[in-house]
């Protein structure tokens, strides 16, 4: 036995006590780095970066989900100060099963990636993409998964959209893949023109639309000239930067998402506090026994050391377990299509800084359990402590 | 200079604002190889004696010098590395630690040594075949009967080989029979190994097994009359 091997078997004799504080902290933390990396997405712009700073996003006015015109791509492309127009539809796409969902937007090909320049993608597929009638391209990262190959026909059910048989499954043809810049962007692109035409609710209709503009300072004013042009029409739009209308579809969820964070992080610290109680216990227990460690010659330092030592590998330990797999969880997340349309995907460094701070935090709560512990032992007299 | 020599100590303890006097202007003077039985009424100061002699607690005035060592002089680490090599410990209810098996509890003390792992349970194992439990070896405390958890902390007084034995009503809790092998292992430790032991005891069986005889009373000492009192 080694004083190593004491401080270990100390934190083993009540096993119950034990799991159960380390367990405790251990889901305490898991919560904290989930949601902390996802409270941090609704607090700084971290989805589109300086790329999106020059592109605005227009979709209609009253819901997220209802279409607007299409005829709208080529009247907000005159306006002064604006590049390029392209446009997405949410296409509600899945791949043989509904579980398996696809982010699936028909797209315009031949501006999409000049819109979007971080989805690379080589020459010949983009021309093939825009010549081929059926054609779709698809993220390497979900070719790869799926084993498709180019030049497959591939089936892509829709859960909004039939073709005019009624049919809900459509046929597309693999031309192509692209790289996105980001690990998350995962969407699969169709051609839209064939979209248009064959779907069951006719032509015409877009869902959003990305506007390139020459100058990230005209944003908010050509914001504005796009809303007006519409306002009093059918169909009314709202424009905002794409960073702005990213955290405004999160609002739609983070409303719900937010109160429970604010529920999760009360009940974290609630853990933390029974924790720190449970282990302030723990002590209390134990003070007579530290007497007589003293009596054997044990040094005082080196006593108040080990409770110190005791309470930080409690709290830190589990924290590193909850970290570990909390980033497991958040990129398992991220990997899928589906639910990352509906929860936001924190990027990595965002979830490495919260897993840096959650375990600075279990140290500081280590320290903070340990301290009056270690400073009683350090301090307190042998005679004291027998009688306690 | 005597082995163990207590000079016109004063032990006072405060309570608040009310100071209790255990100690008055006691002296002692013990030589190596005694056994001596310290008796007398519950709350005469028979342990606060006993915790000057183990350096485990310092005298509020006078003098304590063990093994050629003053005490009084001594930081609190000094004292906690003295008395790991000096003084092993006996208490009254054991004292063991729960969650270690009794090797493990009697190998503790060696913790503080330079011993490597092999050669800390060689000497542990040994101490406990001295108190012959070289049988309960993996068993814990609680597992353990009281005589039987009493000899594991004699070997775990024993284990680094000090030189005094301090022993607080070690057959206080004990069945006679359990008492009696307890008194009887003492008093081998005492002729066969030399070491030098102060028993607080209030049977005057126990006692008996002592060289010496030391009644305290009202924080002074008195010698018995009874006692053999060796040279
Ligand atoms: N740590 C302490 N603080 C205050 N008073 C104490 C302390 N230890 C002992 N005493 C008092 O000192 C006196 C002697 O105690 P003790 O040496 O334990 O007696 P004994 O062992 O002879 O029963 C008692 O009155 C006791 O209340
Ligand atoms: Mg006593």
């Amino acid at each position: 036995m080694t004083s190593v091997g004491f401080v270990w078997k100390n934190l083993y004799r009540k096993k119950t006590r034990t799991f159960l504080t380390f367990f405790c902290l251990f889901i305490a933390f898991l919560l904290y780095v989930a949601l902390g990396s996802i409270a941090v997405v609704f607090s700084i712009d971290t989805v589109s970066g300086e790329l999106g700073a020059n592109r605005l996003q227009t979709s209609a006015k009253y819901s997220m989900i209802d279409d607007i015109p299409k005829r709208y791509v080529d009247e907000i492309s005159q306006l002064d100060g604006v590049e390029l127009v392209t446009h997405m539809s949410w296409f509600g796409g899945y791949y043989q099963e509904p579980s398996n969902m696809l982010v699936t937007f028909p797209v315009n090909p031949s501006t999409f990636f000049r819109v979007y320049p971080e989805y690379e993608i080589s020459d010949e597929h983009l021309s093939a993409f825009i010549e081929t009638r059926r054609g779709m391209v698809a993220p390497l990262s979900i070719v790869e998964q799926y084993q498709w190959n180019v030049g497959d026909i591939v089936p892509i059910g829709s859960q909004i959209y039939p073709q005019k048989d009624g049919n809900y499954t459509w046929e597309f043809e693999l031309v192509g893949y692209y790289v996105p810049e980001q690990e998350g962007q995962t969407a699969v692109l169709l051609q839209y023109d064939y979209f248009d035409e064959a779907n069951a609710f006719g032509p015409g209709s877009v869902g959003w639309l990305a506007i390139q503009i020459t100058d990230p300072q005209l944003g908010p004013e050509i914001a504005q000239k796009i809303d007006s042009m519409y306002i009093n029409s059918s169909d009314p739009v709202r424009t905002a930067t794409e960073s702005e209308a990213n955290r405004q579809f999160l609002a739609q969820y983070g409303n719900i998402t937010l109160m429970m964070s604010g529920i999760l992080i009360a009940v974290f610290f609630t853990i933390l506090l029974v924790c720190a109680n449970t282990m302030a216990q723990a002590f209390r227990e134990r003070i007579a026994e530290l007497g007589v460690l003293k009596t054997i010659g044990f040094n005082d330092y080196k006593l108040g050391l080990w409770m110190l030592s005791e309470a930080i590998l409690l709290s830190v330990l589990p924290a590193i377990f909850g970290v570990i797999i909390g980033m497991g969880l958040l990129v398992g997340v991220g990997s899928s299509g589906a639910a990352a349309m509906f929860l936001p995907t924190p990027p990595m460094s965002v979830v490495f800084s919260t897993a840096i701070s959650s375990l600075a935090l279990a140290g500081a709560l280590g320290v903070l359990v340990g301290a009056i512990p270690a400073l009683t032992t350090t301090r307190m007299s042998i005679v004291d402590a027998m009688h306690a | 200079m005597a082995f163990i020599e207590l000079t016109r100590v004063v032990k006072n303890y405060e309570k608040g604002s009310e100071v209790v006097h255990v100690l008055q202007d006691l002296n002692l003077t013990l030589h190596e190889g005694d056994f001596l039985a310290l008796m007398g009424p519950s709350g005469s100061g028979k342990s606060t004696l006993l915790n000057l002699i183990g350096g485990i607690d310092q005298p509020t005035a006078g003098n304590v010098s063990v093994d050629g060592a003053n005490l009084g002089n001594m930081s609190g680490s000094q004292l906690a590395k003295w008395r790991s090599a000096t003084i092993g410990f006996v208490f009254q209810f054991y004292n063991l630690l729960p969650f270690l098996t009794a090797e493990r509890n009697v190998e503790l003390p060696l913790l503080l040594t330079n011993l490597r792992g092999s050669q800390r349970k060689e000497n542990a194992l040994t101490a406990l075949r001295t108190v012959s439990l070289e049988d309960r070896a993996k068993h814990k405390p609680g597992e353990l009967s009281g005589g039987q958890q009493q000899r594991v902390a004699i070997a775990r007084a024993i284990v680094a080989d000090p030189k005094i034995l301090v022993c607080d009503e070690p057959t206080g809790d004990l069945d006679r029979q359990s008492a009696q092998e307890i008194l009887a292992l003492l008093e081998t430790l005492n002729d066969r190994f030399g070491k030098t032991i102060i028993m607080v005891t209030h049977d005057p069986l126990a006692a008996e097994h002592a060289k010496t005889v030391l009644h305290l009373d009202k924080g002074v000492l008195v010698e018995s009359e009874q006692a053999e009192v060796s040279a």
